[in-house]
């Protein structure tokens, strides 16, 4: 089962090398049609606002919408995350609203407030995984439909709806491949 | 919790990665750079070419500037000190700009000696000509590399040259034997440890940018076509003739650079590019780029 990297901008070869040491090689995904065939997509992280325009110029996010809506499995990173948001604040933007929550950008602060913190994930598991939060932004708001997987303080940074998988945080700038390891499964479970 | 790391440093960089990073003097230049898909602006107090026509000392910008970018964008903003000015960086640091360029474009604070790096939150970006000048800002804290290239000259040749020679010097490294490489570490003026482990890796340890020339969508690609992750464009933008459409030009050439009919598409009808430098005219001591090395 084939896996998509959405490589319009950001840090989508650093999620390729995650899945390749999972033994699964990524797909860099620029034009629509790419997205047939693939079984799962990565959003990975970058600059919302860049890659909001990157997406609408191609007709992309239509595409990205139609490729959840068929069933397709999708891991949203930081950016990834606000892109595929129902609601996006601070300032507000639109979203695909693939994933019923609310989102708010640069939420703890600018770069010099980023920051790396080991997070309790339970279902990965006693082990704690490594946080990396860089400009992150917070989930502010989870619809009845989606699971909150992990917290900081009182705020959810991994959360999941059906088949679409959502972090505020960076595991793919990790060595630790548990979460994409977690994601494949969700792929496989599709096909 | 940790702030500060190498990590969140690199980090930030990876996120910048495919995107374009343009120069800035005003709030509302910022404003039609995030419009047009930049992944960060530079906020200076004036465009290279503009420093290299004005002449005078170039230091960094007003403060009450830089906040107003800041303000007014929600994109990462970064600012421009002079070669081994720390105090400036700890004013960028203090107002919380999200990346300090220690570039060459400004005139050097220092004639020795770079910042160390390591003693600030922040991350930083500082410009090559080559492997060894790379590996020695790294080796002071550099979380960024980009080419040093000819700032504010229009002319993209000194980029390419300084893009090809650092990509060489890693692929060169990588056919040493283990016995050898003390003594290219001692030739290059870089330290072993950063010279052994590009070695082995054959990449550098931080993202590599490009900078310095870079003015037409074309340029954009043929450096993202040479190896580079992302570029900056300085006067590029700014001092052509009609900036937002060159800028989202540019952008989508950043995104699409292995694809010559979105690069036909895009460089179509951008009116003027500034005007450049036929650099051969420039004399040794005109260089930016011979600056802190």
């Amino acid at each position: 089962m084939k896996v998509g990297l959405l490589a319009l901008q950001g840090d989508f070869a650093a999620h390729g090398k995650a899945l390749a040491r999972l033994g699964c090689g990524g797909v860099e995904v620029r034009r629509p049609d790419q997205l047939s065939g693939l079984g799962g997509l990565i959003v990975p992280g970058g600059e919302s606002t860049a890659l909001l325009k990157l997406i609408a110029e191609g007709g992309m996010d239509r595409a990205i919408q139609e490729f959840g809506e068929r069933g397709g499995a999708i891991f949203g990173t930081c950016a990834g995350l606000i892109i595929l948001a129902r609601e996006v604040r601070h300032p507000a933007q639109p979203g695909l609203g693939l994933i019923d929550v609310g989102v708010e950008r640069n939420a703890y602060g600018r770069q010099r407030e980023s920051f790396e913190q080991a997070i309790s994930v339970p279902a990965l598991g006693n082990d704690p995984f490594p946080g990396i939060f860089i400009r992150a932004p917070k989930i502010v708001r989870l619809g009845p439909e989606v699971e909150a997987l992990a917290t900081v303080g009182s705020d959810c940074v991994l959360a999941r709806q059906g088949r679409i998988l959502v972090a505020t945080f960076h595991p793919e700038l990790t060595p630790d491949g548990r979460l994409h390891a977690r994601f494949l499964e969700m792929v496989r479970a599709g096909a | 919790m940790e702030t500060g790391t190498l990590r969140l440093k690199t980090g930030l960089a990876e996120m910048l990665k495919g995107g374009v990073i343009m120069d800035v003097t005003t709030a509302e230049q910022a404003k039609i750079s995030e419009d047009a898909g930049a992944v960060a602006v530079m906020a200076l107090e004036r465009v290279p070419a503009d420093i290299r026509a004005g002449g005078g000392v170039a230091r960094m910008a007003d403060p009450k500037k830089i906040v107003e970018i800041m303000e007014m964008v929600s994109i990462p903003v970064m600012a421009k000190v002079r070669i081994g000015h720390f105090v400036e960086a700890q004013i960028l640091e203090a107002l919380g700009v999200d990346y300090i360029d220690e570039s060459e474009v400004l005139t050097p604070a220092d004639e020795h000696n770079h910042i160390d790096k390591f003693a600030f939150k922040v991350p930083f970006v500082c410009g090559a000509r080559d492997l060894g000048e790379a590996l020695r800002r790294i080796g002071e804290g550099a979380a960024l590399i980009r080419t040093k290239g000819e700032a504010g000259s229009g002319n993209v040749a000194e980029a390419v040259r300084h893009m090809r020679l650092v990509l060489r010097s890693m692929k060169e490294l990588t056919i040493l034997s283990p016995e050898e490489l003390m003594t290219k570490a001692k030739e290059m003026g870089a330290p072993y440890a950063l010279v052994k482990l590009v070695a082995e890796t054959g990449s550098l340890p931080v993202p590599n940018f490009a900078a310095g020339g870079i003015a037409t969508p074309a340029d954009a690609a043929l450096m993202m076509q040479l190896g580079a992750e992302s570029v900056f464009v300085g006067s590029g933008i700014f001092k052509s003739e009609d900036p937002a459409p060159r800028a989202r030009a540019i952008v989508q050439a950043t995104t699409h650079y292995r694809e010559p009919d979105v690069l036909a598409r895009v460089s179509e009808g951008l009116g003027e590019p500034m005007p450049g430098i036929d650099l051969t005219r420039l004399e040794e001591k005109e260089l930016l780029q011979i600056r802190g090395v």
